[in-house]
């Protein structure tokens, strides 16, 4: 029954949450289904030791991920990414160039309506293309682990940040150069950051990036 | 049933919960289609959207390919397939398993060939458990932020539009950085090799070639806005991200050749 009084923003929140929690039980059903159908349980002692090592850090980095990325993805984009993961490194950077080419604001509706469009055509397509991958592993296996091509798919992040980043920093000179100069300096100068790293750094510049602003802002300045 | 790390029976299992995440995707398409529609949008440009997110996207799931394919030798297909579908990324999902393998006492490798079913459920039960914060995070936390930023706008528009690009601009200044962190390696390597905390060598220029891959696909991009611009192209910018990212990569592989990368 659809309630009248409903907004869209609404209705995006209440199906999101409830595709969500349905995706949840269903990824936890999976280890209890293949406990019943192999007469097997896990080896409790592994499952602890690898939660100790594993859940502490990926539970404290998903915690600020998801506040950090929430106002850039929109609602739909949120409930959606959250669930198909690869957000920084493909669901995010569509949806920015799709809200940049249809020339809208994030935070309205019709920003709110092209990113989810964005985003659920990127879960899709990358789904399908993850199925196909999956049924034509033995021929594609010896091309995609090719060592000729190795260093093309390397270089993805650079790739798509050199194109992302040159329409965005060159829109916004004042705002970025601050945050840019020290992403580079700290990068550059701090052996601890690397690959593994630059997804906590996220949340780092984000805020960064906030302060500086408000600062531009209530001097006038921009 | 005898268990293997490639039984078709968990093919069906993971086919099912991948049906039910792509079926989220397309009951979220469809939900914001109907809403343009509805509200009088132009359908030009969620026709653009559809078009150019999906072009953009091709490189970067063959990425994830890649992934399945390099966890494949030690979990077998299905559950990398679950994993890279379902939340994960590479770099997680591997540091999860290999823990959970080292709970147990041994090393991803030498589960190759030989995993029983109670150490594939117990690697499923690490690696499902340590991922899974966001799932649940956005429903709790969704709507009060988005709520939060909709009244900003309300009460300051400049200052929330000014807020929006400070995220932005955050997030891409962190990967920006990210492709200069190996470029130290020019001057802290001894005869031109760097060898690291781990022991694996590289190439003292192997650090250039992700800037100079940045450069490359950054010019394209200016050159597409150019066009875009000068010429008219209106075409071109459901285009111009995808042909920029995908001629950087094929510039990596000069480059890599020319600077060099790791020395194995």
């Amino acid at each position: 029954m659809k309630n009248q009084n409903m907004t869209y923003m609404d209705s995006v929140h209440r199906d999101g949450r409830i595709w969500n929690l349905s995706v949840m039980v269903v990824l936890l059903a999976f280890p209890i289904v293949l406990c019943v159908l192999f007469g097997a349980l896990p080896n409790w002692t592994g499952v602890i030791k690898g939660l100790i090592a594993t859940a502490p850090m990926y539970w404290a980095v998903g915690v600020v991920e998801t506040i950090t990325y929430i106002p850039m993805l929109g609602a739909g984009g949120s409930y959606l990414s959250f669930v198909t993961g690869n957000i920084s490194n493909l669901k995010l950077p569509c949806a920015l160039n799709a809200l940049e080419n249809a020339e809208v604001k994030a935070q309205s509706e019709d920003g709110e309506i092209i990113s989810t469009v964005a985003i659920a055509v990127s879960s899709i397509v990358t789904t399908l293309i993850i199925i196909l991958g999956v049924i034509l592993i033995v021929p594609l296996n010896p091309i995609l682990s090719a060592p000729v091509i190795k260093p093309a798919f390397d270089q993805m992040l650079p790739a798509l940040f050199g194109a992302l980043g040159v329409v965005f920093v060159s829109k916004n000179i004042k705002l970025a150069a601050a945050p840019v100069a020290l992403m580079l300096l700290a990068f550059v100068f701090v052996p601890a950051l690397n690959a593994g790293t630059v997804g906590i750094m996220v949340p780092v510049g984000v805020v960064f990036t906030l302060i500086y602003a408000r600062i531009l802002y209530k001097k006038n300045w921009i | 049933m005898e268990f293997h790390v490639n039984h078709p029976i968990l093919f069906v299992l993971v086919g099912i919960v991948v049906a039910v995440v792509l079926a989220q995707s397309v009951y979220f398409l469809v939900k914001a289609i109907r809403r343009a529609k509805e509200k009088g949008m132009d359908m030009t440009k969620i026709k653009k959207t559809i078009r150019s997110a999906a072009i953009f996207t091709v490189a970067p799931a063959v990425s994830i390919v890649i992934a399945v394919i390099s966890l494949s030798q030690s979990l077998g297909i299905a559950l990398p397939w679950l994993r890279l579908s379902v939340v994960g990324s590479l770099s997680y999902e591997a540091i999860a398993a290999a823990n959970a393998a080292s709970g147990m006492g041994k090393t991803l490798g030498e589960f190759a060939g030989n995993m029983d079913a109670s150490s594939y459920i117990t690697i499923t039960i690490v690696m499902t458990l340590s991922i899974m914060v966001g799932i649940w995070l956005v429903p709790v936390l969704g709507k009060k932020i988005q709520g939060g930023l909709v009244s900003f706008e309300k009460k300051d528009a400049k200052w929330s539009g000014l807020l929006q690009n400070a995220l932005f601009i955050g997030m891409i200044s962190a990967f920006v950085g990210y492709v200069f962190c190996d470029l130290s390696r020019l001057w802290t390597s001894e005869n031109g090799i760097f060898t690291n905390s781990k022991g694996e060598s590289f190439t003292s220029t192997s650090g250039l070639v992700p800037v100079l891959v940045m450069v490359v696909s950054a010019l394209i991009m200016a050159v597409c806005g150019l066009l875009m611009k000068k010429l008219k192209w209106k075409w071109l910018s459901d285009y111009a991200l995808p042909i920029s990212m995908v001629l950087g990569m094929v510039a990596a592989l000069p480059l890599t050749s020319w600077l060099g990368g790791a020395i194995v």
